[in-house]
């Protein structure tokens, strides 16, 4: 910081200097920000909590109390869907997650045509996730004709019932979702893997390393940030997952896909006229105040091994 | 620093301006937005609208007719409400249409229908849909449908059926539909699912066998889903898929998807409202000579025939001028093709002549003789395939309709496709179980 800068810095700030400091300029130039951001992100927030404690069809509305919170932790749907949630989560952590890794390793080794793979991994996250899910419903088709079943049936397995079985709905639906979500993660993780030291690979090597031994000792250590990140980001992610099951199965078979997020969905809209917004919105609270929870106990937990 | 100030100034002022772009002027008309007809409706379909839009404003020089795409949603119903985005005029069903007045959400317009002077001729079992419990009347019911056996003529001849000769008990169903799925991999039969579509349709089947999932007595409503009627309707489609393996292979269809299923020619049978063909036509692109109708088999000593309909209804939320002139658009585009010949005809014959389906089987929401009256004027212009649909009109006023249950509809419906996903899904699906607990949970809801 130069020495003027450090003068004027100490001279006492009144709306006068302000003023002058051209604050009215940068207040105009900031309002169309803060309009729209105040508008539709932070105003819905707000009215969120204010609809939580309101029996509201959004025309007229009256305080309730706590009953919204109460109504919802009574449903008898809840259990299921923070379950069908959780295992979701877990299925796409256990596949989902060491994939793009695996895959981001793999192609940085690769010599010749990285773009063109690079390209083929992002792909998916180009598609329009309501496109994918069509294309994948005719994947997913139960009957001998569907896609996976055709090929299945080269090798000689029976057609499988994919999202029509309550036990087989939720491992497609995390399938796919592996699928749309891995090409993101996978350039992150390039990106992430560019930053390593060469050095640090030749002097694994002159200590004898073989590649698994660089990949867990090198590779892995230096990108922990990323992993970090990018493991906390999934949890949130798929703690709210909604578009698969809403588009692939709505729920069904038998709530078997039920998430979180679709029963706020059907608090709102699905199962009332005059919609259940005040049980939706509850719900989202107590969802985004774990998740903030949970975020925060991860951050605190994680701090010892991060680089940063 | 003057230019930077001239800056500020000029994007403060494009996003005032840009938000003052959201409000518009006005022609000097009455503008009513009306609703027209559901996303993925032919071309041809606006055709025949805009035509019958161009003869209202010729009519009524001082109104101005926007046509807005609606389709009937409890989802987005509220929101579009609240939003101000609903059309002025718009159909809703029977079932929600007392929800919504309960809520405020309709406009009274009791005067408006006795100065039209038909409220008398209305048939008071369908009226009732629309009476408030202060006796005002909040819509104009416009059509009824009954629950009608739907079927495809060409599988039935793969099969080797007779398609002129269509299903008469629930045995026959069961038997042409595995007779359909062994001879053409398709499913034999099939049954909504989702979206609160298998609810409805359990009820269906469960009023054909004599069963009704609640008991109304004085103020008091008693859920009544585990009788032996839904129970029935259950080991039913149970047997039919676990058994015989004639339901296919996808067990989660909506109205939307059951319809492109069977005008894609995948389903041999389903059960659904009588007056789907024009939709099966106009949004799904069905064939009409694969197209066949029946009535749905009753059997038992209290065995009905579900049937709904849609009442026309305007916005509690505009004002006189703009009431004036939805009253007047209803009793021209909805209501005066059933009292008025010259009216009845000319719709007739707009409709055909962009190929719409005109004479598609509804029940009378008006007075039986009215109702023959109004088929006679357009018989000339009927364009769907009659012959086809004989099942039905010659069987259905034989049977008693019954209305869908009044409390709770759509939630206690949604309730019950979880019931029947489990039944198609799970071989061991413990029928009886299942139907306590969603009895227990539609007793819970009905509480409050």
């Amino acid at each position: 910081m130069t020495a003027p800068a450090q003068l004027r810095r100490s001279r006492r700030r009144t709306p006068l200097t302000w003023l002058r400091g051209g604050g009215l300029s940068n207040l105009l130039f900031l309002a169309p920000m803060l309009i729209v951001f105040g508008l539709y992100s932070w105003g819905p927030i707000v009215q969120t909590v204010v609809m939580s404690f309101q029996k509201t069809n959004l025309i007229t509305s009256h305080f309730v109390g706590f009953d919204n919170f109460v109504n919802v932790l009574e449903d008898p749907v809840l259990p299921t869907a923070v379950l069908n949630t959780l295992y979701f989560a877990l299925l796409a952590l256990i596949f989902g997650f060491p994939l793009p890794i695996l895959l981001a390793v793999l192609m940085s080794e690769v010599r010749r045509a990285k773009g063109f793979y690079s390209a083929l991994a992002y792909l998916p996250v180009v598609v329009p996730p309501v496109v994918a899910v069509l294309l994948w419903k005719f994947f997913f088709d139960a009957s001998p004709n569907g896609v996976f079943n055709t090929m299945l049936g080269w090798i000689g397995i029976a057609p499988q019932p994919w999202l029509q079985n309550q036990a087989t709905a939720m491992p497609s639906l995390v399938l796919e979702a592996t699928w749309a979500a891995a090409g993101g993660s996978i350039i992150i993780y390039l990106a992430a893997l560019l930053s390593v030291p060469p050095e640090l690979y030749d002097a694994a090597e002159v200590d004898g390393a073989g590649i698994w031994r660089k990949v867990w000792h090198v590779t892995l250590p230096q990108l922990r940030t990323v992993i970090f990140v990018m493991l906390i980001l999934q949890v949130l992610a798929t703690a709210q997952v909604f578009l698969e099951p809403f588009l692939f199965t709505a729920g069904g078979p038998n709530n078997a896909t039920v998430t979180v997020l679709l029963l706020i969905y059907r608090y709102a809209f699905q199962n009332s006229l005059g919609g259940n917004y005040g049980e939706a919105t509850a719900l989202s609270l107590m969802l985004a105040i774990v998740l903030a929870i949970l975020s925060f106990v991860y951050f605190r937990l994680t701090k010892r091994w991060s680089t940063t | 620093m003057k230019s930077r100030k001239v800056i500020a100034a000029a994007a403060a002022f494009a996003t005032i301006a840009a938000l003052a772009a959201c409000t518009s002027g006005g022609s000097g008309k009455t503008e009513l937005r009306v609703a027209t007809f559901p996303p993925g409706a032919d071309a041809a379909a606006y055709e025949a609208f805009a035509a019958q839009e161009a003869q209202f404003e010729e009519e009524n020089p001082g109104i101005d007719i926007i046509g807005v795409e609606y389709e009937w949603k409890g989802p987005t119903f509220a929101v579009q409400l609240a939003a101000g985005s609903l059309p002025d005029v718009f159909t809703v069903p029977f079932t929600d249409a007392k929800t919504l007045l309960e809520n405020g959400q309709l406009m009274d317009v009791t005067d408006e229908i006795a100065a039209l002077g038909y409220t008398d001729k209305f048939n008071p079992i369908i009226l009732d849909a629309v009476t408030g419990d202060d006796g005002h009347l909040y819509g104009f019911p416009r059509q009824a449908y009954a629950m009608g056996l739907h079927y495809n003529r060409d599988l039935f001849e793969a099969a080797g059926l007779d398609p002129d000769s269509p299903p008469t008990t629930w045995d026959e169903v069961r038997e042409y539909a595995k007779q359909i799925s062994e001879a053409t991999g398709k499913a034999g039969f099939m049954e909504m699912t989702i979206n609160n579509t298998g609810g409805w349709q359990l009820v269906a089947a469960s009023a054909a066998r004599g069963g009704f999932i609640q008991e109304v007595n004085g103020d008091t409503t008693t859920s009544t889903i585990n009788n032996p009627g839904t129970v029935a309707a259950l080991e039913y489609l149970h047997d039919l898929r676990w058994e015989d393996n004639s339901l296919g292979s996808n067990f989660l269809l909506g109205w939307g998807e059951i319809n492109q299923e069977f005008a894609a020619g995948n389903i041999g049978m389903y059960t659904s409202g009588s007056d789907v063909y024009t939709a099966l036509v106009r949004d799904f692109g069905l064939n009409p000579d694969s197209y066949g109708l029946t009535v749905i088999p009753t059997e038992g000593d209290d065995a009905k025939v579900l049937g709904g309909g849609d009442i026309a209804v305007v916005s509690p939320s505009i004002d006189d001028a703009t009431r004036a002139a939805a009253v007047k658009w209803i009793d021209w585009y909805y209501m005066q093709k059933l009292l008025n010949e010259d009216a009845a005809k000319k719709d007739a014959e707009t409709l055909v002549a962009s190929g719409q389906a005109v004479g598609t089987p509804v029940l009378p929401v008006l007075d039986q003789e009215t109702y023959e009256q109004g088929r006679e004027w357009i018989a000339d212009y009927i364009n769907v395939p009659l012959d086809q649909m004989s099942g039905f009109f010659d069987g259905i006023f034989e049977q008693t309709p019954v209305g869908e249950p009044k409390s709770h509809t759509q939630e206690i419906y949604a309730l019950l496709d979880s019931v029947v996903q489990a039944v198609l899904t799970d071989e061991n699906a413990d029928i009886d179980a299942l139907l306590t607990q969603a009895d227990e949970q539609a007793q819970a809801l009905i509480d409050g």
